[in-house]
């Protein structure tokens, strides 16, 4: 066992952590927000939205 | 959080400034001048490389001006895509989104082989006995960029900015410090070019060498997916993209200079990484550790650019419901497509582990060529429906309809260039795309939301 096989498994683990963040933050939103919600984004919508938000200070 | 739902809707953030555009751009294509273009030396020998090169250059260059005067009036995510949906049709539209999608995520997939290649290649060098199991830094390349572009696009273009610039600095320095400025040059273009080393395979090997040609600047176009983050779409898209392929233009001329003048043509045109072989070549230990370092970080940019594009392109198909319109989703926190940056990731994973990096570059090649073929055609009918006077644009590029044609040209020569090497990959590709455009006609446009695709605040085209 040198440094390398310790990276390796560094490695498998770092993969695992990232994959685990985002599965479980996307389970955990997609249980909190409406799929109406979720799925709102229009094209063309930004500028009304920056200024709506912009409006309401 | 609570912001967000005030409003009852949600939508991408406007963060992003013309640097990150250029590091969107540049950081996807960066990688192909550490490595990819020398196998265009292989076709062709050195010079017909540095034809390639500049024949690739002025067909970028028309990609650029007329990907920037359109996308500076389409200011929305999807790039090329939605480009297509207001100016040609739906059918185009579709096939140009798969191209980009495809495109991105084969390239996606070819950086994070390169990743392997290059952990175990080091490791080697330290003297690791035994061989190193590639995989775990391959998913961890994917799964690291994959989190980030989950988290935000401000970070992760931040962070392309930096590794980016990193990495174009080094191709600089190598530059200077074998170029003869400061020291006695090492480069020896005048034993290594002459003879029959000039054009090893005449000019059909220039022809031939065209297919490696595109890796000098394959994926700048991809700065159009930032349209729907950028603050100043108008200004920041033009300035980054023109900025981006002038930045490509030097460094493929550079990296040709300085490796063609230390490797011959007959070793450079295999070389895996040809800019770190040329450090090594050097003697300089600082050289060969500062290129070793641009060519991970060149590679790590484009897989991030990569999955940036990519999942840009699919989210914009899901919300006008080209695709399942659970694509179209955003993240209410970090303002991110995130369902499909997750759906792209194992499609990713299976390229990389599961296809020889040749075949996966090939694909992503023929699905940009497809692109770029659309493109003229597009800028064409733009004109036409929607002259100078009827809308305001960004940018105006110059001497229309001659970039059209001549990229029409240089798409035409580089098909054939493909064809000669990947003939079979070329017809597989187009059989393919007929085969989902059929599906598309036939099935899926029934489920388009057709009364919403059309966003942008434009007058009646002429003639309808």
């Amino acid at each position: 066992m040198d440094l390398w096989d310790f990276l390796e498994y560094a490695a498998w683990a770092a993969s695992a952590l990232f994959g685990l963040f985002i599965v479980i933050d996307w389970i955990k939103t997609d249980s909190t927000y409406s799929e109406e919600f979720l799925t709102s984004s229009r094209e063309g919508e930004l500028e009304a939205l920056t200024e709506e938000q912009h409006h309401r200070g | 959080m609570a912001n967000a739902q005030q409003t009852e809707h949600v939508g991408l953030a406007r963060v992003l400034g013309p640097a990150h555009v250029w590091a969107l751009g540049v950081g996807i294509v960066l990688v192909g001048e550490y490595m990819g273009w020398n196998f265009a030396v292989g076709k062709g020998g050195a010079y017909a490389a540095l034809m390639a090169c500049w024949f690739a250059g002025i067909l970028y260059t028309c990609v650029a001006m007329i990907d920037s005067e359109v996308t500076s009036t389409v200011a929305a995510a999807g790039g090329q895509y939605t480009q297509a949906k207001h100016i040609v049709g739906p059918l185009m539209a579709f096939n140009v989104g798969l191209y980009l999608v495809f495109a991105y995520t084969m390239l996606e997939a070819a950086n994070a082989i390169t990743v392997g290649f290059l952990v175990d290649t080091v490791a080697t060098m330290t003297g690791h006995e035994g061989g190193l199991d590639q995989r775990p830094f391959i998913i961890l390349a994917i799964m690291f960029l994959a989190w980030l572009n989950y988290r935000g696009v401000l970070a992760t273009l931040t962070f392309n900015l930096v590794i980016t610039a990193i990495a174009f600095t080094a191709v600089i320095i190598l530059f200077l410090a074998t170029s003869g400025i400061f020291t006695t040059s090492p480069l020896q273009h005048k034993d290594l070019m002459s003879g029959p080393a000039a054009l090893p395979y005449g000019w059909l090997g220039v022809l031939a060498a065209m297919h490696f040609g595109l890796w000098y600047y394959l994926g700048i176009e991809g700065t159009t997916q930032a349209a729907e983050e950028v603050r100043s779409p108008a200004r920041s898209l033009p300035f980054g993209t023109l900025a981006g392929v002038m930045t490509l233009a030097i460094a493929a001329t550079l990296t040709w200079y300085v490796s063609s003048g230390l490797m011959p043509w007959e070793y450079l045109g295999q070389a895996g990484v040809p800019l770190f072989d040329a450090a090594r070549l050097s003697g300089s230990t600082f050289l060969m550790v500062l290129l070793g370092i641009g060519t991970l970080f060149a590679t790590l940019a484009s897989a991030n650019g990569c999955i940036n594009d990519a999942s840009r392109a699919w989210f914009a198909m899901g919300r006008d419901r080209y695709l399942p319109g659970w694509f179209g989703a955003v993240h209410p926190r970090y303002r991110t497509p995130y369902r499909a940056i997750i759906f792209l990731v194992p499609i990713a994973l299976i390229f990389a582990l599961g296809a020889p990096i040749d075949q996966v570059i090939t694909f992503s090649i023929l699905s940009g060529l497809l692109e770029y073929t659309f493109m003229p055609l597009n800028i064409i009918l733009f004109r036409k429906k929607w002259p100078l006077e009827s809308i305001k644009r960004g940018y105006e590029h110059p001497f229309h309809p001659l970039p059209a044609y001549v990229l029409l040209g240089l798409c035409g020569i580089t098909f054939f260039a493909v064809f000669l090497g990947y003939g079979t990959q070329l017809v597989a590709m187009i059989a393919f795309y007929i085969v989902v455009s059929l599906w598309f006609h036939f099935w899926r446009y029934r489920f388009v939301n057709r009364g919403a695709q059309f966003t942008m605040p434009w007058p009646k085209p002429r003639g309808y």
